[in-house]
């Protein structure tokens, strides 16, 4: 019994000592090298400068579903989110972000040009903050794609020039685009074509023609660990994720930038947060969206920084040493053809293609 | 057993021999077959080949020697060749094992030495079920227990993958590193969820272990109304899907912590350990009350009646008596309890915040976003932590067995 209670008195003061700790905020990542280079580049030095504790929560994945729920529980557990654009723009329109004002709210560039002039276009909805350029693209084994390299997407639809597995992303978003580049659409007209019930028809036969060697992924880490494994000879993901599988794992992966498709993503603040913690995250935000925070980023992940004046001040990778520009995908090399994402076309159709998409999936 | 079979050497029909190890083969390049071949003309090529093969081998090794020894020993060193050729000393050893397996239990089968042992009264099939038995068994040991092996040295892997690499095929120490360990050790995120399962789990237990075994004690009164509803209800958050208490649970604790935070003013990292504490602690308690039901039934009443008789008060009786009687239904009910706060993922992704992250919490999005051998070296001190206090429980039963002459050792 003395041990019993022991362990209780112990147990107890860690609890109490745990709740006396200052400042904290919480906030909401995708995990892996990614929220690794915001804890360097902006969570680790926002501690240091002002004492608040940053806890990460690699929850962004389920974050609309889960803002949505909290909201509706009165128990928003949230500080900052970090979602994709399209994401950004759906909590948005439901009221659960918090609009931001770019001219009081972020801080503008070292020249003096006004953070709505600095981020430009990237600013796609009225509460997202931007902090990053990436692109979903692939990449291939070296070792296991024979002497002639894939260089052109629809290399990823020849089964016969490139037998083998290849792995795709299990929902429609960009591979049915690809699908469409690579039935003979031209890039102007695709959105157009995926409009018409043809057209997504059109765009699930061509993937129809590689069904068999798709290996269908759900996380950004599914890729990098089939292509280290040698289960599909090339794959779809994130730009970063695969340039760490290059540079940083040293596996036999070369990047296949064709027809690369760009997104957005950055911050949002969830609406009804208590004063306090608005003012907190909203401090936050005017600190690590600056012109220098955002290059800090791409020296840990090549992800291109959202504001102009940032880009000139990208450097090289804090550990390897290498330039990290012509790892960007912004870069002009890698951006010779790059596809442009349609955020009001998937906002429209989304639901519509996702349940044929699936339909097909499942025969 | 004296058996008169035993120095019998005389060999079985070749062809027994022969088609008996190329079924064996066929049935292990079966499974290779399944999990490798992509269409169904290498699979075929697959089984073909390997029993063919196989047969050959049996056929050669049976016409060159008479006895298992010469055979194990140029099998061995046959394999041996051949794995050096295909990789390195890794592969060599791998290579010596199979061939000393694969001509033992040729001749095993050759000579007849499978009837060693066993009466000789036996028909065939009784001795082809004596070892189908034991090999169903072994099977389902191998089923249960693979996954967990294999796992232990994919975290020592020097890469940052899910991937037997050729360095550690080989057994090249270039191959193995702690770096996963050492992540777990130095990681914040790893540190905190590890330290808020260590402070959740044991309080939550505690707290299952004190109403549930209350509970049990009432509920096994003859006296108390309702005692089947009631017992349903307690025990309900072991039939309803997690998924959906995790629900409820979710929208009830948020309501109990904004009150608690509101109005009676506490700090909101408290509170957020008091919901997951309590959330664990309901879905701890029916296993407390399951196991401790069970012992109550051996429990004799006449002894807390005896107990009332010499003036012990109920309490007394309860804790001098009753309690040390019933312990051994406690601790496995407190230690099911615990297991299942410590493994829980799917009530404290709904009712926790980040600050609560427990360590299957942190394994979860690990997982899905980033693949990392960190995870199968946490599984492994965790693996290691389980079979730890399985023992130290088991090895306390039996003593406390042994001090009350229970067990007649």
């Amino acid at each position: 019994m003395k041990f019993t209670k022991t362990l209780l008195a112990t147990t107890a003061l860690t609890v109490a000592a745990s709740a006396v700790v200052a400042e904290e905020m919480t906030i909401v990542s995708w995990g892996g090298a990614y929220s690794k280079s915001q804890k360097l580049a902006y969570h680790d030095p926002y501690s240091e400068k002002t004492g608040v504790t940053i806890i990460n929560d690699d929850s962004s994945a389920e974050a609309v579903a889960k803002l949505r729920a909290m909201n509706e529980a009165g128990n928003i557990t949230w500080d900052v989110v970090d979602v994709v654009a399209a994401d950004a723009m759906r909590l948005c329109d439901e009221g659960l972000a918090m609009e931001i004002d770019p001219d009081t709210m972020l801080a503008p560039a070292p020249d003096g040009t006004s953070a709505a002039d600095d981020f430009g276009d990237l600013l796609v909805s009225d509460c997202f903050i931007p902090q990053i350029v990436y692109s979903t693209t692939f990449g291939y084994r070296t070792d296991l794609v024979g002497d002639n390299p894939p260089d052109d997407i629809c290399d990823v639809f020849d089964l016969e020039a490139y037998p083998g597995k290849r792995s795709l992303e299990k929902r429609p978003i960009n591979n049915m685009e690809w699908a469409l580049l690579c039935d003979g659409v031209a890039k102007a007209d695709v959105y157009d074509v995926l409009a018409t019930a043809e057209g997504q028809d059109q765009a699930l036969a061509k993937l129809d023609s590689i069904k068999d060697s798709v290996v269908w992924w759900n996380a950004g880490a599914d890729t990098p660990q089939l292509l280290a494994d040698g289960e599909v000879i090339m794959g779809s993901t994130y730009n970063g994720r695969l340039f760490s599988v290059i540079e940083e794992q040293k596996q036999p992966v070369a990047m296949l930038w064709d027809a690369q498709v760009f997104d957005l993503d950055g911050w949002i603040i969830p609406a009804g947060l208590s004063d306090e913690r608005k003012q907190r995250a909203l401090d936050y935000i005017m600190f690590a969206t600056d012109t220098q925070r955002l290059a800090d980023q791409a020296k840990y992940i090549s992800y291109g920084p959202a504001r102009a004046s940032s880009a000139p001040l990208v450097g090289k990778h804090a550990d390897l040493g290498i330039d990290m520009a012509p790892h960007m995908p912004t870069d002009p090399n890698n951006a010779k053809n790059t596809f442009l994402y349609n955020y009001e076309f998937w906002a429209d159709y989304r639901d519509d293609i996702d349940a044929k998409f699936q339909a097909w999936l499942a025969q | 057993m004296a058996n008169t079979l035993d120095n019998i050497t005389v060999p079985v029909s070749l062809p027994f021999t022969l088609s008996l190890v190329g079924l064996l083969v066929a049935a292990i390049a079966f499974v290779a077959g399944v999990s490798t071949a992509s269409d169904f003309s290498e699979f075929l090529l697959t089984v073909g080949a390997g029993s063919g093969l196989a047969i050959g081998f049996a056929f050669a090794l049976i016409s060159l020697f008479d006895t298992a020894r010469p055979a194990m020993i140029v099998s061995a060193l046959l394999g041996a060749a051949i794995g050096l050729s295909l990789g390195s000393s890794g592969g060599a050893l791998f290579g010596i094992i199979f061939g000393v397996v694969a001509a033992r239990l040729i001749f095993w089968v050759h000579l007849r030495q499978y009837r060693r042992g066993l009466p000789t009264y036996l028909t065939s099939n009784q001795v082809l079920w004596h070892y189908g038995f034991r090999a169903i068994c072994a099977a389902i040991f191998i089923f249960l227990i693979t996954p967990i092996l294999v796992v232990l040295p994919l975290s020592f892997n020097a890469e940052d993958f899910f991937t037997f690499t050729p360095e550690m095929l080989s057994l090249d120490p270039e191959g193995f590193s702690l770096k996963h360990y050492k992540d777990f050790w130095n990681s914040n995120e790893w540190q905190r969820s590890f330290k808020n399962s260590l402070i959740i789990a044991p309080i939550a237990t505690m707290i299952s272990v004190s109403l549930g075994t209350l509970a049990a004690i009432g509920l096994s009164q003859s006296h108390v109304p309702f005692r089947r509803a009631i017992m349903a209800v307690l025990i309900s958050p072991m039939i309803v899907p997690l998924i959906i208490s995790a629900t409820g649970m979710f929208f009830f604790y948020s309501k109990v912590g904004n009150f608690m935070e509101g109005t009676l003013g506490l700090d909101k990292n408290l509170v957020g350990y008091i919901k997951v504490v309590l959330a664990h602690a309901v879905l701890g308690i029916p296993f407390v009350i399951i196991t401790v039901t069970a012992t109550l039934v051996g429990f004799d009443r006449s002894l807390t009646r005896a107990a009332a008789n010499m003036g012990a008060d109920p309490v007394t009786t309860f804790f001098k008596i009753q309690m040390p009687l019933i312990l051994p239904g406690v601790i496995s009910g407190g230690l099911f309890a615990f297991i299942t706060s410590f493994d829980e993922v799917v009530v404290v992704l709904f009712v926790g915040s980040a600050s609560q992250k427990t360590l299957p919490w942190q394994m979860f999005t690990g997982l899905r976003e980033q693949i990392s051998p960190t995870i199968l070296a946490v599984a492994t001190i965790l693996v290691i932590i389980s079979i730890a206090l399985l023992t130290t429980v088991e090895l306390l039963r039996r003593r406390s067995e042994r001090l009350r002459g229970m067990s007649p050792t």
